[in-house]
């Protein structure tokens, strides 16, 4: 036997395993009857089905019929800088303010791009800025922290 | 009559000075993020849904319902101008369509799009109204064993008829209705897969899971790419089609509203199979089968109109019985719960204004669609020639601030980077997100009817099989599996998704 899709292999593997997670801890939780189903019956079901189909996913990846199939390779350069940068923005939010982690999430997500450059991020970066005060904070009054929690006394 | 009386109600719904400016602002978003390509309109309703949180319900509704099919009109002139699709419902378009621009008639591919997306959304919108009470009707005698089994169909339609490997298309509907699952079950209040951590115990927000596994791996991908973009934009002088265009477009135009229509009802259906279908079906028709591929403005008309009209009744089984037959639809059910509308067969008669006030302003939509693009073309052009590297950042904004106002959480746009790493992982297995969204939204719903209908039954699960509507449902998605899982069939389907 030999992996011959791998794009279905991990996939398979991927079925099974959150699968397992899901049947695993819903025996964690009372299944009661078909009647008087508790908290654990669907999931338990459910989670036991995607196993069966995770193994099926796994099985048909090593066929001889199964065509060759590499993964594409990952970008992890963009991975990081793209969701870094969300990441950024959701942990900066509270103590620095909208208008600093905007600055933030705009200027390492750029980083991403091919042809970057801090001249055009800047500008981009006050477009959207005042864009999303003039829409959010004034407009449609959604309330966020604005400016970084030191600065008010 | 009473479809005109409600008709009546609808458009002094819609006709009101507010929701005429929300129908426009979602013509206007849907058009424009139909033109952006890397933005479809499953990732912008996600993003919107929390901004239309301070609008009436029926306000939010027609805007997020303009900005749906108005992605099927601005991705048919990135389809003709630049052999881009901006929507997926819009790669048949490019086929002919690029063909004719680059012969000089760009102008007369764009009008023809235009109007037959027109007449479709038109004839599909009193479809709608015609269709909607009576199927509301049937849907008051399902119980719970009945939306059961339609949602098996529903889920098992999806499947079918999307594009792709069956098998791993299935897994990701189960992997979504686990999804789904997570939070506290109403029934017992114990809180399941949330592991202590009290933004868990809600459940995964719907937001977070659309925005992470669609925008934000939309824009990886994206972002892996070098640009690379030619635009025809020379001549744009007559726009309109001659009187021997006109004949030709006639029967295309009516075929394609025909079958888009009865394909945006079925389960799983939608714009981009209806395109597709309508094509392969005016090639097999069309007196001008050599044509076909270099410009045969048939090879427009059809596809656009069809697919206008599949993304209109696609809304009669999510109005009628509460169930989305595909992913947009499913936002749109997020949106109603937002709002605190049940979605189901209720809403007709509960909230008759919002119902055929959002049937009105389709119709509305549409002219002012034909009216925002053929003159403003040359705007939607210009756009286009924005660099992704700033509109990624941009689309990051809006996504980080959109998952924020939900709950106020930053968890929330925590979680949603980490569904942005589960989509990309998902785009590099070549698995097709959308099921998966369509499990998230039907998980509880599923569950609780099973619940009820076991329940009533006493555990006895013939419950099924013994109910005649529930029993019809059931061998439906039977009879569907067995069809594509006949080697003939099989073979069709694959070579049918091939050529798109």
């Amino acid at each position: 036997m030999k992996i011959r899709s791998h794009q279905d292999f991990w996939t398979g593997l991927l079925f099974a395993a959150t699968g397992a997670f899901f049947t695993g801890f819903a025996s964690s939780y009372s299944m009661g009857t078909a009647a008087k189903m508790g908290p654990g019956y669907f999931p338990f079901w459910i989670g036991l089905l995607q196993i069966i189909l995770g193994a099926v996913v796994i099985i048909s990846s090593m066929r001889n019929s199964t065509a060759e199939e590499r993964i594409a390779r990952f970008d992890l350069k963009s991975l990081v800088l793209v969701l870094g940068a969300v990441v950024l923005f959701g942990l900066l939010l509270k103590p620095l303010g909208l208008a600093l982690t905007l600055f933030i999430l705009i200027a390492v997500s750029s980083l991403a791009s091919h042809e970057f450059s801090w001249k055009a991020t800047v500008a981009n970066a006050i477009v959207l800025i005042s864009l999303c005060f003039a829409v959010f904070v004034w407009g449609l009054k959604l309330q966020f922290p604005l400016w970084p929690s030191f600065f008010q006394i | 009559m009473e479809l005109l009386a409600n008709l009546q109600v609808g458009f002094a719904t819609a006709l009101t000075l507010q929701n005429l400016l929300y129908a426009f602002l979602g013509c206007l978003i849907g058009t424009l993020i139909g033109v952006l390509p890397g933005l479809g309109p499953i990732a912008t309703i996600a993003m919107l849904l929390p901004a239309t949180y301070a609008l009436p319900p029926t306000a939010a509704l027609i805007m997020l319902a303009g900005i749906y099919y108005g992605a099927q009109y601005g991705g048919s002139t990135t389809a003709i101008l630049v052999n881009i699709p901006g929507e997926t419902s819009s790669v048949i378009t490019c086929l002919d369509g690029y063909q004719m621009a680059r012969r000089g008639r760009a102008g007369v591919a764009l009008s023809t799009a235009g109007l037959s997306s027109f007449f479709a959304g038109c004839v599909a919108t009193l479809i709608l109204a015609a269709f909607a009470p009576p199927l509301a009707e049937i849907a008051f005698k399902f119980g719970p064993a009945e939306y059961f089994s339609l949602m098996v169909l529903g889920l098992i339609g999806a499947v079918v008829l999307a594009s792709g490997n069956l098998i791993k298309a299935i897994g990701m509907i189960l992997l979504g209705l686990l999804l789904g699952l997570v939070g506290t079950d109403i029934n017992s209040g114990v809180a399941r897969y949330s592991f202590d951590i009290p933004e868990l115990s809600d459940g995964i927000g719907f937001v977070v899971i659309a925005m992470g596994v669609f925008g934000f791996a939309e824009v990886l991908v994206n972002v892996e790419q070098k640009e690379a973009r030619e635009i025809f934009t020379n001549k744009l002088s007559s726009l309109f089609p001659s009187k021997a265009d006109f004949k030709r477009m006639i029967a295309p135009v009516l075929r394609g509203t025909t079958l888009g229509s009865a394909l945006g009802i079925l389960p799983g259906g939608g714009a981009a199979l209806a395109s597709f279908g309508a094509y392969t079906l005016e090639k097999k028709l069309s007196k001008y089968k050599a044509e076909f591929g270099k410009g045969a403005i048939e090879g427009v008309a059809a596809p656009e109109s069809a697919n206008n009209a599949a993304a209109q009744t696609s809304f009669i089984p999510l109005l009628t019985l509460g169930i989305p037959p595909n992913a947009v639809m499913a936002l749109m059910i997020g949106a109603m719960t937002i709002h605190n509308i049940q979605p189901g067969p209720q809403v007709m008669s509960s909230n008759p204004a919002l119902f055929w006030g959002l049937i009105a302003s389709m119709w509305i939509g549409n002219l002012m669609l034909i009216i925002l693009n053929l003159p403003l073309i040359g705007i939607w052009v210009k756009l286009l020639a924005v660099p992704y590297r700033y509109l990624y950042p941009a689309i990051l904004v809006f996504c980080c601030i959109g998952v924020y106002t939900v709950n106020n959480n930053t968890f929330d746009v925590l979680m949603t980077a980490a569904f942005g790493v589960l989509g990309y992982i998902f785009i590099k297995l070549k698995c097709e997100p959308a099921p998966l969204l369509l499990g998230v939204v039907l998980g509880p719903m599923m569950e609780e009817n099973f619940r009820r209908a076991l329940l009533l039954s006493r555990g006895d699960f013939s419950i099924f099989f013994t109910r005649g509507l529930s029993l019809t449902l059931l061998l439906m998605a039977l009879a569907l599996v067995v069809m594509v899982a006949l080697p003939a069939i099989k073979n069709k389907r694959a070579e049918a998704f091939q050529e798109e």
